[in-house]
């Protein structure tokens, strides 16, 4: 009966929170807008291989055999524009100088500029080496690196076929065998599962974790303080109701609210954002409540220490902006130096996070995440342990 | 008065804040279907004690028996038996009367079948069944405040506190409201605790008061007996209305033979004598004192007079309560004139 009655009284409390929630019309659009706005922002800015296209590069032909420019050269630059037609990162004109060039990457006209030296044909033809010279734009590295890399396979290749043609004909050995003598190595890159995914699968994992764990660490304290404010909070603490009631009914309705927000994620990613989800679809809502179940014990702290909404803010914002940039949701953990690595194992939004990118992208299943699954479990507990004390007394006040 | 008709009955009821003692050994009791007045100013310690007998806050000493239950003991029971108008109202905006009263009932444990009966009752019998299903936010404070009441009784509760019910409201939705408290207790039987700063209103409906200063109870009676603790030794109240006062003319007084106590507000200075005799003495000193008396008269007792005779101090708020001000800003008038007093 005891039990029941709790119970009872948390669902009403959950009802009654999520009822106010349901009317708030400013809140309800922010449920999608927040997301979307996030994914598109967090998505777009950071550029991947895919968003290079036509990135103006200059080229200049110095090399000149008998006043004209000599036949090796125009090969190179023919081979330069076939295989640039297959990706279209660049689009290349021709430059007059290497001066020019210069000043035009300087103004920003151009993004680089391709330099074939004066000799070219002619070294290639008695048997030195031809120089190629790449400039390219200081100011912007990332694009500056993915020129360089699209350069050096361009030239690479040219190369190669240079040299097996060589080999061919002072050899007489056929081409695959020519072509094994000069890359004795090949290399295949192939992902663990099919399709090729991009920034968003790998951000829309991470983002709906984080949009659902932080709903609750925020949305709890919130709800309180709020309440408290408005005096509301009275009312419900001095109707025979346990605290555990009050507390219970809160997390409900933001839980509630937490996996609304993540599913909201989840569809825009599926929907806009070309994201597939390869795990099963129910480990993603297992996830999703597991990082809940995490984080109750962070909400639960957090309103016992923050006696009202400002404080809560201030505290909210400590622990989110580290957790945010630190757990691996934009940006992959592995990139940071040693001890941010650090501090980023001991966040559970990392393990979250993580083992939701395994499902999502990886195709894992439950037997692949039982680490993740175990530090949230534990965490959660842990928090909860140290949290609910802290609630007993600040409600004895 | 016999042990059972007592319904709330405070044992040195303390409380402290760190080193400020916010309620001193507080002794009183209240009778069962009466309403109990708790006055005093700002600070003074009312909202503190109510708050105790609620079970919101625990005393740090003695304790409280509330519809016979022990509040430290047995807080569950007592907040089954009482009910609260808090002056914060206690209701969400978003949600309609009907669901504000569901949820609170709920809480209560009030059976199913019953409640909705009772919900339609309340909103009944303070004439919003019209609005039963409008969101409160789009309500004006009068409506509010009639549904902040009732909520407070949906459990059926045998005590009921009200903080400052009509604090902030029109003169129509303040008469409404006292006249349903007045019901509340000659019709059910309700016994009402009752914490204002209006002194005609605690007049009004209160059968005991308790003053309240500095956390301690400065007296406590009927109405009539506290204003008899006045004039039993031939003392009366004399008041005089100053032109252009100066801040300290009730000093100028206070020296005055038989004048027992002396305080002000604004251009009306009270002075009690003891007895009539030194009414002429206290119109000549003040004369003499440099003060342009308008009007001065000799007149019965008020609270606020009692309060001043108690305490020594002037509960500052009644005279601003005869000339309102225009209000503005969330509070009511009295709260600022209260700050200046003081």
């Amino acid at each position: 009966m005891h039990v029941k009655r709790a119970l009872s009284h948390s669902l009403w409390i959950a009802h009654k929170d999520l009822l106010e929630f349901s009317r708030n019309r400013v809140m309800l659009v922010m449920l999608f807008v927040f997301p979307l706005f996030m994914m598109m922002m967090t998505g777009y800015i950071f550029p991947s291989s895919s968003s290079l296209k036509e990135m103006p590069v200059a080229v200049v032909n110095l090399d000149s055999l008998n006043g004209t420019a000599g036949n090796d050269s125009l090969t190179f630059i023919t081979t330069l524009n076939s295989v640039n037609a297959r990706t279209g990162f660049f689009s290349f004109q021709t430059v007059g100088t290497e001066d020019e060039a210069r000043t035009k990457i300087t103004r920003g006209d151009m993004k680089g500029a391709v330099v074939i030296a004066a000799n070219f044909s002619e070294n290639l033809m008695t048997g030195k080496q031809g120089y190629v010279t790449v400039l390219y734009d200081q100011s912007n590295p990332t694009i500056s690196s993915q020129l360089m890399a699209v350069l050096d396979g361009v030239i690479n290749q040219m190369g190669t076929q240079r040299a097996v043609m060589g080999i061919n004909m002072t050899t007489g050995f056929d081409i695959s065998r020519s072509v094994s003598m000069v890359t004795p190595y090949k290399v295949t890159n192939k992902g663990t599962v099919s399709g090729n995914p991009n920034y968003f699968s790998f951000l829309a994992p991470g983002m709906m974790m984080m949009v659902v764990m932080f709903s609750v660490m925020q949305g709890l304290p919130r709800a309180i303080s709020h309440e408290k404010e408005a005096g509301t909070f009275d009312g419900i603490l001095a109707a025979p109701t346990s605290r555990f009631s009050i507390i219970m009914g809160k997390t409900i309705a933001q839980s509630v609210r937490g996996v609304i927000q993540g599913s909201v994620v989840l569809i825009l990613a599926l929907l806009l954002f070309g994201v597939n989800v390869t795990g099963p679809l129910w480990l993603v809502v297992l996830l999703l409540l597991l990082g809940i179940f995490s984080f109750i014990g962070l909400g639960i702290a957090i309103t016992s220490l923050a006696t009202d909404e400002e404080t809560a803010g201030t505290f909210m914002m400590v622990l989110q902006f580290p957790m945010m940039f630190l757990s691996g949701v934009f940006f992959p953990i592995e990139q940071m130096p040693w001890y941010m690595q650090g501090i980023s194992r001991a966040l559970p939004l990392t393990y979250a996070v993580q083992a939701m990118r395994k499902v999502v992208v990886l195709g894992a299943g439950p037997q692949d995440i039982l680490l993740e699954i175990g530090v949230l479990l534990v965490f959660g507990i842990v928090l909860l342990v140290l949290a609910i004390p802290l609630f007993k007394r600040a409600m004895a006040r | 008065m016999s042990e059972n008709r007592k319904m709330i009955e405070t044992l040195e009821l303390s409380k402290k804040f760190g080193d400020f003692t916010a309620v001193d050994k507080v002794n009183f009791h209240v009778e069962e279907g009466e309403i109990f007045g708790l006055l005093g100013p700002n600070g003074a310690g009312k909202s503190t004690i109510i708050r105790m007998l609620t079970t919101l806050t625990t005393p740090t000493g003695g304790t409280a028996r509330v519809g016979g239950f022990d509040i430290l003991k047995e807080p569950e029971k007592v907040r089954e038996v009482v009910g609260i108008v808090s002056e914060k109202m206690i209701m969400y905006d978003r949600l309609t009367p009907r669901e504000n009263l569901r949820l609170f009932g709920k809480l209560y444990n009030v059976p199913k079948p019953e409640l909705e009966k009772r919900i339609d009752e309340l909103i009944e019998t303070v004439k919003m069944t019209k609005w039963a299903n409008v969101q409160i936010g789009k309500f004006s404070t009068g409506m509010k405040q009639r549904i902040n009441v009732i909520r407070a009784l949906i459990s059926m509760p045998r005590v009921v506190y009200m903080d400052e019910p009509t604090l902030g409201l029109d003169p129509a939705s303040t008469a409404e409201i006292r006249e349903f408290i007045k019901k509340l207790k000659e019709e059910q039987g309700l016994t009402i605790i009752l914490t204002t700063h209006i002194m005609n209103e605690a007049d009004m409906l209160c059968d005991h008061i308790g003053l309240i200063d500095k956390g301690k109870i400065a007296a406590i009676g009927t109405t009539s007996e506290l204003k008899s603790k006045i004039t039993e030794k031939g003392r009366t109240v004399v008041e005089l209305d100053v032109l252009n006062a100066p801040p300290d003319a009730y000093e100028r007084l206070k020296k005055v033979e038989g004048v027992v106590s002396a305080s002000q507000m604004e251009n009306c200075v009270k002075v009690i004598v003891s007895h009539e005799n030194a009414f002429q003495d206290v119109v000549d000193a003040a004369g003499k004192s440099g003060l342009k008396l308008r009007n001065a008269s000799m007149t019965l007792p008020s609270l606020e007079d009692v309060f001043l005779h108690f305490t020594g101090r002037a509960m500052v708020d009644e005279v601003k309560d005869k000339v309102p001000t225009g209000g503005g800003g969330g509070h009511g008038p009295w709260r600022s004139t209260a700050k200046r007093g003081r």
